[in-house]
């Protein structure tokens, strides 16, 4: 998995959180209403970007901005080389071993959906077995479930043990039933639970399985080498990783690109059009049909070039430090339960707690009133809440510009919540003490971590 | 404990959320309907009795955020006793004035989610949305 494939570096300096802070304006602009400065805790969500990449999207519209391909004036060519420069910067990034191997998307929702729509359309048959895991993001979870509906298709499912990992042996014993198709998470979006997918891919191949990887919550933290893991798919979000929202890309092995059909229809991605049937252009154009995000893509480019500088094993080992302070200082807070993997090697920066009986709406809003920005929901895994016990937690996620002091303002906001809320029963316990049963939302207190 | 003025966790909203007026399940009823807000999860139903076209029992049921569970709470002290032509002139701003806080449009929903179950029950799923959904 990611961890185990960086670099030994012994140099390694420390990144700062503050130096990177001065380089996000959203983060330094004075706070309004009278509001301690801004604690942004929400990056898995969308991070925050750059001045360099709001530069870059000011200097596209401002110096290059023009339909790309086939314009043979210079602007034309000029936005057609910034948006396959930025092609090339995420094939590198991602270590594909060709730039003809990344299709631009707008998001991970969109890659995992042309993978089930154009692979999985043409690649599986009725009664064919697919496998994913208890704890994915719906947009690993719809697209299949849409796909088998269609189709027919068998589902087995990996669960999560007490600690919020996969059940491997679950999985192992799935395998043996060979499913075509495998789709997991790298990085929990809900938990921070990294996931072996190197092995898990790995043993995927071993039965024949196609393996797609939901990278959006890796790709922004540690670094990534499609060919060491070999993914035959894999999808990232832009905008979790600095970029402009409404960038993002697929990556893909190009024996299985160039063996799909398209999944939408329209400009670019014909070789020829005929009154009643086209053919299709080459990989990557095939799947890039109409005008793509080409200024966002381009801030893509250039937040990976951010992101290189600092170094993606600094950025893992900084939120590494970051996340091991807060699950101590988080501790602290009465009533507090964490959910995830106990041992801090095994997760990423994303902590998801329950604060006593109170519902997480109310927790991030006494947050936001101390100026701490924080998540609460099901963050789109419901099945995964379902397994928790939970209809939803308070997520405090952080990033390259986090640091230690900030962790302090969350646990100094969760008191001010105990404060808040302290002493009375709640409304569950009123319930139960009619005599009336008590639904169950808040057993999930075996996770305590 | 007194709370800063800028919290939404006003005493009326807390004293509602730790004690439930009214809290529980009619059965039988004559009206009942159940909603949720996909933002929070929060659930609320709510049962109602009538005699003589006046609501002679009502109780709320459901989980979710102390907004939404609160101004159900208080919805049944707003309701309880009055006839179905007063509760039908009932709109949102009587329910957030008692509520008295400035929400954001999202948190405007949990707010409303009990006056929108309480209309439906009664009068029907269309007429409850076409009255609370412009927030």
């Amino acid at each position: 998995m990611g961890i185990t494939q960086m670099p030994p570096d012994t140099q390694m300096t420390a990144l700062d959180g503050n130096v990177v802070k001065a380089d996000f304006p959203i983060l330094t602009q004075p706070p309004k209403g009278g509001k301690k400065p801004l604690v942004f805790l929400d990056s898995a969500a969308s991070s925050q970007k750059p001045q360099v990449v709001i530069d870059a999207l000011s200097h596209y519209y401002t110096q290059l901005n023009a339909n790309i391909h086939r314009g043979v004036y210079d602007l034309s060519e000029a936005a057609t080389d910034a948006y396959e420069g930025a092609r090339r910067k995420i094939a590198q990034f991602l270590n594909a071993k060709s730039p003809r191997e990344i299709i631009m998307v707008r998001n991970t929702t969109e890659a995992i959906n042309l993978v089930a729509r154009s692979w999985g359309g043409a690649s599986l048959e009725e009664g064919d077995l697919i496998v994913f895991t208890e704890m994915e993001h719906h947009s690993n979870l719809v697209p299949w479930h849409i796909l088998a509906a269609e189709k027919n298709l068998r589902q087995a499912h990996v669960h999560i043990d007490d600690e919020g990992r996969l059940d491997l042996d679950e999985y192992a014993e799935i395998l043996k039933q060979e499913p075509k198709l495998a789709a997991f998470t790298h990085v929990s979006n809900s938990l921070g639970t990294v996931n072996p997918v190197r092995q898990m891919i790995a043993d995927a191949h071993a039965v024949g399985a196609v393996a797609v990887v939901d990278a959006a919550q890796s790709s922004p933290h540690l670094p990534i080498d499609v060919q060491d893991l070999d993914a035959d798919f894999l999808a990232i979000s832009g905008h979790k990783m600095l970029g402009p929202m409404g960038s993002g890309a697929l990556y893909g092995k190009k024996v299985l690109l160039d063996s799909m059909p398209p999944y939408m229809g329209g400009g670019s991605m014909i070789r020829k059009v005929f009154l009643d049937h086209t053919t299709w252009a080459d990989v990557p154009a095939k799947f890039e049909a109409g005008t793509p995000a080409v200024g966002d893509t381009v801030g893509l480019g250039v937040a990976i070039d951010y992101l290189n500088e600092l170094g993606m094993p600094r950025v893992w080992a900084h939120e590494r430090d970051v996340v091991a302070y807060a699950l101590e200082a988080l501790r602290e807070v009465p009533g507090i339960r964490i959910f995830g993997p106990k041992d801090v090697q095994a997760r990423s920066g994303v902590v998801s707690f329950a604060l006593g009986d109170l519902h997480p709406h109310d927790v991030a809003q006494v947050l936001n009133e101390q100026n701490v920005a924080v998540r609460a929901g099901h963050h789109c895994t419901q099945p995964l809440m379902r397994a928790l016990g939970v209809t939803a937690t308070t997520r405090a996620s952080f990033y390259i510009y986090n640091t230690p002091e900030d962790v302090d303002r969350l646990v100094e906001a969760l008191h001010e919540a105990n404060r808040v809320f302290t002493g009375a029963p709640s409304p569950a316990t009123a319930v139960a003490r009619k005599g009336e049963p008590c639904r169950k939302e808040w057993d999930a207190r075996q996770f305590d971590g | 404990m007194s709370i800063g003025g800028d919290s939404i966790y006003r005493e009326i909203i807390l004293d509602h959320y730790q004690n439930p007026r009214n809290r529980g399940t009619l059965d039988p009823n004559d009206y009942t309907y159940e909603d949720n807000n996909p933002l929070c999860g929060d659930e609320v139903r709510i049962d109602v009795r009538v005699k003589d076209d006046t609501i002679d029992e009502i109780a709320f049921s459901g989980q979710g955020c102390a907004i939404s569970q609160a101004s159900a709470s208080i919805l049944m002290e707003i309701v309880d006793g009055k006839t179905l032509d007063e509760v039908k002139a009932i709109d949102k701003e009587e329910l957030l004035d008692e509520l008295g806080v400035d929400l954001s449009p999202a948190r405007l929903k949990c707010a409303l989610l009990s006056l929108k179950v309480l209309k439906a029950a009664l009068y029907g799923i269309d007429h409850a949305n076409e009255e609370l959904d412009e927030v």
